[in-house]
């Protein structure tokens, strides 16, 4: 499986955010996406998620379930967690395990596995923010999606959880996922580096 | 089929949860209908002849109220995003939101209707007459409203300016809806042919409103 970029053009608000971009990650692959504050890191990331329109170029993925499109085959951890207040926990992330559908696991065991199992009937309007973030973390592993395409992972988190989330990414490489992540700082596994915008 | 059961129990239990919309519909159309009276006066043959009218007007302005919400919290918080991922279609999904919508805050609306009636001094068939046409009818307000309401998001406008979009296209559902109550209540017209055209409006909308809906959500991505 290769997730391909070609020329790929960003303008954003009339703005040419960036041009010419070409990319490539295979599977088992991390690419991690480094550049200065506005440089189309996000943007880089909604594009491949389908969320933005790429105004040159083309992104393709070859080798992934040709009966479904590239953003069907993506998770997409933005900076907002897609998470309701009124619901609680659990019902947050069943919520989104039964909308995405496909292969799917036993939500009670992501909410172990990110640390939050003990709070799984808890509105989610009482949870911090690096609570958040691993409710957001434990839907990328209750619904299995080849590519995984993460917006500062470990924003608002520990350091065990930063510690975790490089262990949720190596699982996944090691499972023939790939992974693109926007990061600031580094990402705690083995990956490619795609520098946009020039020097930081 | 799943995930859109699971949209439309998602919405439904937040609506109905506390700072949910679906109360705050309902007590507003109550008020609008129980200020009338004071409003009017104590005529008791001007209200039962106004009577269909202000359940009407009242039924329609609670309707937009939480409407203008329906994408706006998803779009605030990323839901949308993944929403337009998924590999549920988009005007499905946006069918099964204002589904949602209408069972959590236009169904209500329609069970208060017999209550509301006494106040406005409707007999038990004038009551019934004007229950059945917003049955009929509030569906097309819930999915031409949600043209409005995929607007706001895609503009960053809520509120004001949902009302000023909606407000003109719900102009026919109030024509049809009040002279099929009407008709039952005091005649001369049949019933029935304003009622088919209330209930050919809200067909209409059934098929429309989720694709314009969703042709503005994705001409809205940033």
């Amino acid at each position: 499986m290769q997730l391909a970029g070609r020329g790929v053009v960003c303008v954003r608000g009339g703005r040419e955010v960036f041009s010419g971009l070409d990319f490539e990650a295979t599977s088992g692959e991390a690419v991690a996406v480094v550049g200065r504050n506005g440089s189309g890191k996000t943007s880089l990331l909604r594009l491949i998620a389908g969320l933005l329109i790429p105004a040159g170029g083309t992104i393709a993925l070859d080798g992934g379930d040709a009966e479904l499109t590239l953003p069907e085959q993506c998770h997409y951890l933005g900076h907002r967690d897609a998470l309701k207040p009124a619901l609680s926990v659990a019902e947050n992330l069943s919520f989104w395990a039964d909308f995405l559908g496909g292969e799917r696991l036993d939500a009670a065991e992501s909410l172990a596995t990110v640390g939050l199992d003990h709070a799984a009937d808890l509105p989610a309007a009482f949870l911090s923010a690096g609570q958040r973030r691993r409710l957001s973390l434990a839907r990328l592993l209750t619904v299995r999606r080849p590519v995984w395409l993460l917006d500062e992972p470990t924003n608002a988190l520990d350091v065990a959880g930063q510690d975790m989330v490089g262990g949720l990414m190596r699982e996944h490489l090691a499972r023939g996922g790939l992974i693109i992540a926007a990061t600031h700082a580094p990402l705690g596994i083995d990956s490619r580096q795609l520098r946009i915008g020039g020097a930081v | 089929m799943t995930a859109l059961s699971a949209l439309v129990r998602r919405d439904i239990r937040i609506a109905l949860r506390v700072g949910g919309g679906a109360l705050i519909g309902v007590l507003f159309f109550l008020t609008v209908v129980v200020l009338m009276p004071f409003a009017v006066g104590p005529d008791l043959a001007l209200l039962s002849r106004l009577g269909p009218a202000i359940l009407w007007l009242g039924a329609l302005l609670a309707s937009l109220l939480t409407l203008d919400r329906l994408f706006m919290a998803d779009h605030d918080d990323g839901s949308l995003d993944l929403i337009t991922m998924s590999r549920t279609p988009l005007e499905l999904a946006c069918a099964a939101k204002a589904l949602a919508h209408w069972l959590a805050a236009g169904l209500p609306l329609i069970v208060a209707t017999p209550v509301l009636g006494l106040l406005l001094n409707l007999d038990m068939v004038a009551t019934g007459a004007v229950a059945l046409t917003l049955l009929a009818g509030t569906p097309a307000l819930t999915f031409t409203g949600m043209i409005g309401a995929a607007l706001a998001v895609t503009l960053h406008r809520g509120g004001l300016l949902m009302a000023v979009l909606v407000l003109p296209l719900s102009i026919p559902v109030l024509i049809f809806g009040v002279a099929a109550s009407q008709a039952a209540i005091v005649g001369p017209m049949t019933f029935g042919a304003p009622f088919s055209i209330l209930c050919a409006l809200s067909l209409v909308s059934l098929v429309i409103g989720p694709f314009a809906a969703a042709a503005s959500l994705r001409h809205g991505l940033d």
